[in-house]
Formats: structure tokens, C-alpha cells, sequence
């Protein structure tokens, strides 16, 4: 059994209805973050979420850990359904579920010292209090590589990466198995991210953590994951073990996603150009039928009209576009 | 190869409460005609503030405290403020990172446009509506230039009203109205998606390749360098560590912080095997003394790197400022 397993999840917003609307009872327009969305997460393994600006990566994060109410669907979480839990019950899961977010400045509270920030977890679970609360933060904020004897800064006296390991240090100190990555290393320079990677891969190996790491960037992914999903518009469009996804993408946006990132060492001329037209389209009013049919160079007429269904490709290997059996690949010669 | 802009050991400084923060020091730079330079460095290594110096942007408390810059045959530093403004914009145009902090939330995209024409350009007809006319038909042609579908409507919209990718295309639309002969694009594609991204960096190498611009492509991703920039300079601590040709500086890099920075990028192609990080931090630009202002992370850090180090010839068309070169070779 998985650990993690999601399935149909979604998470839809109302916009906020006109008077014409109220007065018809016209649910006005509904953002469909996340659409219907299923995935499971082994034990001690690295699901990379990839998806460009407002495809619903972050919301799905959240939604799974009940931080945004999902809309529908079931989370289940080392045999416990997490979307069923009551208030107390989902508060005592969350020790064991954690979070680390993206931005560094905004998500640590400027008023607070770190020891307060990071045993703030060990308070609110009722691990530790005191004096054993301040030994077990000293502890974690040294296995992250800070000092025990920056307990009492504040954040504003560290820099974005050091500000990033007090995120991670904040994770950790409750003793997680599951942690949501969510774009833990996007505001950061690229010596410093190559830092936090390497510590986040090494707490995972020596504390067997479980990771959902969500970002934009592919080269990250791909150098992290166990297996891979990519996701537009709210949806999960190809997933897969990391070397099948990224090796003999099948899926049209995945292989113009992996075609646009820019390579260090593949030769400028040599390298198969897919370029999309456009920008994502709004999902206040998503193309009907498959998503991707308004960007995609692949398109016919069924694409316009009918929603693809996932596919096994085997090698647990699934991808939803119509055209799969057709053996089209935007990618000249593969990869 | 004619030299279009030439730095010679300009010096940036800032002063801060803190001390004298020398942004920028020491560093000279050549852009020919038509070439495409690549500026490689994390925040804080001074790539924005040299070319903001080269821009004359640079604001009080900072200074452009010595060096020489030379644009097309003239002295730029030595110019009066209204011959700076008649070459900024005309000659020389620079795109912002941030779109849309860059562009002004209170007016159209057609009034941004038109008053870059209205401010340099001296064919426009004095008519007054052949001039009108006129801004418009090139709004329309530049807008067209960029890939923004149904121009004439879009000249009456607000920033706003666009996207991510149209505002930064947007901007660089309004950097070519006057056909410069240098563009300036500081992290075009930082804030944008990679397909995008990918758009975007295919439009500038386009444009410059139709119009025989030179273009300097400030930004942190080595990948972005390597795909479209002839020549790369990797800056460190406001200093030019790495300067030559971008196949031979990417595919053997000599100085110890661009092999650093480029063993740190995580790649598919390496998974499973250690990434190896450069160990510590960017050191703090105040009161540094004058010696390899890597050392603390150096792997090849010795007690003789204690000293000033100048740019020394790494091979051909090449230079990187090491005293270790013979162990990186």
C-alpha cells in the first residue's frame, strides 16, 4: 500500500457572483484549480510535481495536506483518510505531514526567534515544551547545518538560504514521514540551491522521509525524483518513473516542456525546437475537451470536443492525450 | 569584429550605512557589433549594477567612481546629462527584469510607445496628424515585431491587461522602436515560465540577427548562456572572475567558481550522484580587502591566493582571474 494516495481530488474556487447572478442563483464562474487529480506516493520515495505558473502544483500540495479544504476527492495517508478526519484527529495527522514553502522571507514571522518559529511544531503537538523543547530545536537546527547558538535571532539576520533551512528545520522538528517540497529552492541562487538539494536529499535518506516535491524547474526534478507527474491546468497529464518521463516523454506538453528548458552542453543547433504557441490559457474558462488543445501543434478535431482519458502505458508509465497510439512525437529523433 | 562598447576597469560604489560598498570594481568588458554577451552571476555579483553604470542609471547614494566607458567611439562618462538622454533609448536600450514595475500602470502601452518616439526620434512628420499616424504605424509594426496578435486593439490596453510573457515582449518592443544598436536585457525571462521563456529568448536572438544589434543577456542560468550567447563573462563579489567564448568557458571553465557553479546545477543527466555545492556564502562587499574574493570557498584556496588577483590569459580569447590556472587546465 502507499503511503500517500490521492484520488480525485479537486479544489475549485467561486469567484464572487454579481447581483444579477445572486439574484438568479447563477454560481457565476468557478476557478478549477485542481481538477479531479489522482496519484500515490510510495514510502521513501520522491514524487516530483512539474508544472508551469498556475497550473495548480501548490494547490494540489495543499489541498492534500487539508491546508485549502478540497472541493472533492479522497486523501489517504498510511491507511487513514485524511479527508474524513475530524479537526483534533487532522491536527494530530499533521505531525506527521509537513510543509516546507517556497518563499523564505514571507513565511517565516519576523516578530519571532527561531527558537520560537521551529519549536513552535513541538508546542502545538505537545512533544516537548521548555527546556527539552529548546535542546530538541538545537538539535534539529544543527542537523539542517545551522548553529545552536543562533536560537535567539531573528530572521532578518539570515540570509535566503540559511532563512530556507529554518523552514526545513521547522518541518522537520516534529518528526514528519511525509513533507510537501513546495518550490523549497526556486528563490534561491544556484549555489545555494545546489546546498539545500543536497541537504534535502541527505535528511531524506538517513530520516527514510517521504517527499512531494513540487517545482517549475525540470533539471531539479529530474535530478531528484523516484518518479515523475506533470500537470496543466489543474490537471495530471503524464506521470512516471523519472527516467520514462523525461527519457520518452509521450504526453505533447510534456515533451514541449522538456524541449523549451535550456541545456548546458546540448548544442544550440542540434537540439529539437518545439516551441508553443501562447500562454496558458485562464482557468476561470478552460478549452473544452483536452486542455492542452489550444497550445498543441498535435490537435485534430477530437481534441476540441471530448476530454482524453489516462492511459497505461505500462512500466507504470500513463499519459491522457488522444493521439498516443499514433506513435507522433513533436521531439525529432527522441532524446 | 568592430568594438561597440568597451568598459575599462569601471568602479561602482554605493554608500551605505554599513561602509563604502564596492558594487562594481574593476571590471572591463568589450561587446562587438552584432555579438551576444552573456553576464552570468548570482544577486549581489554586480552584473545589473555595471550595466546600470553603462546606462548612467546609477543613483545617489551610488557612484560611478572611476573607469572608462566607451560607446560607439564616445566617452559616455564624459557626456553632459541631455547627451546621455538622447543616446539612453535611441543607441543603447535596456529591458528591465520586472515588467510590471517597469512599465507605468497609468498609461496605455501605446502612449509608453509613443513617448520614446516623441523623446528620440527626429523623422517623425511635425504635422500633427501625419505625426499621430505615424507613431501609430510603428507601434502597430513593433507590436506585430514582438508577436503581440491584434495590435491595434492591444495599443489602447494597460499593462494590466496582459500576461507575464506579453508585458516582458512588450518591453522589448518599446527598447527597439528606435532601432538601438546595443540592447541591454537584465534577466528578460527570470519571472517567466520556460515555454515562455523559451519564446521570448528565440524573439531577442531573432530580432538581433535581423537587425545586427548587439545584445547583452544579463541572467543567473548558464543554460540560457549556452544556448544563446556567443561570448559569456561570469562575475563574482563585483569582479570579473571568467571571460571568453561560451562553448569553451562552459565546456572547460578554468576559474574555480564557474567550474563550482556549474558542478552545483542539478541535472537530470546526474541523478543519483552527489551534487557537489560550493561551500559557504557570497562574502560581505563592505570593507573587503583587496585579495581573491573567492578563497574562502575555493577549493584551491592557498595561502599565496592572499593577494590581488589580476585577469590573466586562460587561452585563447580567454581570461579568468586565478592564480591557479596550471591546476584547472
Amino acid at each position: 500500500m502507499s503511503l500517500l494516495e490521492v484520488t480525485g481530488l479537486s479544489k475549485h474556487y467561486a469567484g464572487r457572483p454579481s447581483l444579477v447572478q445572486r439574484v438568479t442563483r447563477d454560481p457565476g464562474q468557478v476557478v478549477r484549480a485542481v481538477n479531479g487529480v489522482s496519484l500515490a506516493v510510495e514510502r521513501g520515495e520522491v514524487l516530483g510535481l512539474i508544472g508551469e505558473s498556475g497550473c495548480g502544483k501548490s494547490t494540489l500540495g495543499r489541498a492534500i495536506l487539508r491546508l485549502h479544504e478540497p472541493s472533492a476527492g479522497r486523501v489517504t495517508f498510511d491507511g487513514t483518510e485524511v479527508t474524513a478526519l475530524a479537526p483534533p484527529a487532522l491536527k494530530a495527522m499533521r505531525r506527521r505531514m509537513q510543509i516546507i514553502f517556497q518563499d523564505p522571507y514571507a513565511s517565516l514571522n519576523p516578530r519571532r526567534t527561531v527558537a520560537e518559529i521551529v519549536g513552535l511544531p513541538l508546542a502545538l503537538h505537545g512533544i516537548a515544551s521548555g527546556e527539552e523543547a529548546r535542546e530538541i530545536t538545537a538539535r534539529v537546527l544543527e542537523r539542517v547545518g545551522l548553529k545552536a547558538g543562533q536560537l535567539d535571532r531573528y530572521p532578518h539576520q539570515f540570509s535566503g538560504g540559511q532563512r530556507q533551512r529554518i523552514g526545513i528545520a521547522r518541518a522537520l522538528v516534529s518528526n514528519p514521514e511525509f513533507i510537501v517540497c513546495d518550490e523549497p529552492v526556486s528563490a534561491l541562487d544556484v549555489s545555494i540551491q545546489a546546498q539545500i538539494i543536497a541537504l534535502l536529499l541527505e535528511l531524506k535518506r538517513d530520516l527514510g522521509l517521504t517527499y512531494l516535491f513540487i517545482s517549475h524547474d525540470i533539471s531539479v526534478i529530474g535530478y531528484l525524483s523516484d518518479r515523475v507527474a506533470v500537470m496543466y491546468l489543474g490537471e495530471i497529464v503524464e506521470t512516471g518513473p523519472v527516467a520514462a518521463v523525461l527519457d520518452n516523454p509521450r504526453h505533447p506538453y510534456t515533451q514541449s516542456l522538456l524541449s523549451a528548458v535550456p541545456e548546458i552542453g546540448a548544442r544550440r543547433d542540434r537540439k529539437a525546437r518545439v516551441r508553443l504557441q501562447g500562454d496558458l490559457p485562464s482557468p476561470l474558462n478552460p478549452p473544452k475537451g483536452c486542455k492542452f488543445h489550444t497550445r498543441c501543434p498535435l490537435a485534430t478535431g477530437i481534441c476540441r470536443s471530448a476530454a482524453p482519458q489516462t492511459r497505461d502505458l505500462g512500466g507504470a508509465h500513463s499519459a491522457a492525450c488522444h493521439r498516443l497510439d499514433e506513435g507522433l512525437s513533436l521531439l525529432e529523433g527522441g532524446r | 569584429m568592430s568594438v561597440l562598447l568597451e568598459v575599462t576597469n569601471l568602479r561602482t560604489e554605493f554608500a551605505t550605512r554599513a561602509g563604502l560598498v564596492r558594487a562594481v570594481d574593476g571590471v572591463s568588458l568589450r561587446v562587438a557589433r552584432g555579438e551576444c554577451l552573456g553576464v552570468v552571476g548570482e544577486s549581489g555579483s554586480g552584473k545589473s549594477v555595471t550595466f546600470s553604470s553603462v546606462m548612467g542609471l546609477v543613483r545617489s547614494p551610488g557612484r560611478v567612481a572611476a573607469g572608462t566607458i566607451h560607446f560607439d567611439g564616445r566617452d559616455l562618462r564624459g557626456l553632459a546629462p541631455e547627451e546621455m538622454r538622447a543616446i539612453r533609448g535611441r543607441d543603447i536600450a535596456m529591458t528591465m527584469q520586472d515588467a510590471l514595475t517597469a512599465l507605468n500602470p497609468a498609461l496605455t502601452v501605446g502612449e509608453q510607445m509613443a513617448e520614446v518616439m516623441i523623446a528620440h526620434d527626429d523623422t517623425l512628420p511635425s504635422a500633427r496628424g501625419a505625426r499621430r499616424s505615424a507613431i501609430r504605424d510603428r507601434s502597430v509594426e513593433m507590436l506585430g515585431l514582438v508577436g503581440i496578435p491584434a495590435p491595434e486593439t492591444r495599443l489602447r490596453q494597460y499593462p494590466h491587461e496582459f500576461s507575464g510573457g506579453m508585458r516582458q515582449r512588450i518591453m522589448i518592443a518599446i527598447a527597439l522602436t528606435c532601432r538601438p544598436q546595443l540592447l541591454i536585457a537584465d534577466e528578460p525571462t527570470t519571472a517567466l515560465d520556460v515555454t515562455i521563456q523559451a519564446q521570448v529568448l528565440e524573439l531577442i536572438s531573432d530580432i538581433r540577427a535581423r537587425l545586427g544589434m548587439s545584445v547583452v543577456l544579463i541572467t543567473h542560468d548558464l543554460g540560457v548562456v549556452a544556448e544563446h550567447c556567443d561570448r559569456v563573462m561570469v562575475m563574482y563579489a563585483g569582479q570579473v572572475v571568467e571571460e571568453g567564448p561560451t562553448d569553451q568557458v562552459i565546456g572547460a571553465p578554468r576559474h574555480p567558481y564557474t567550474r563550482g557553479l556549474l558542478a552545483s546545477i542539478p541535472r537530470p543527466a546526474l541523478r543519483g550522484q552527489p551534487i557537489r555545492p560550493i561551500v559557504g556564502q557570497v562574502p560581505d562587499l563592505v570593507g573587503l580587502p583587496p585579495q581573491c574574493r573567492f578563497h574562502s570557498r575555493c577549493p584551491l584556496a592557498r595561502q599565496g591566493c592572499l593577494v590581488q588577483v589580476p585577469m590573466l590569459p586562460a587561452g585563447p580569447g580567454r581570461q579568468a582571474r586565478c592564480l591557479r590556472l596550471e591546476e584547472t587546465s
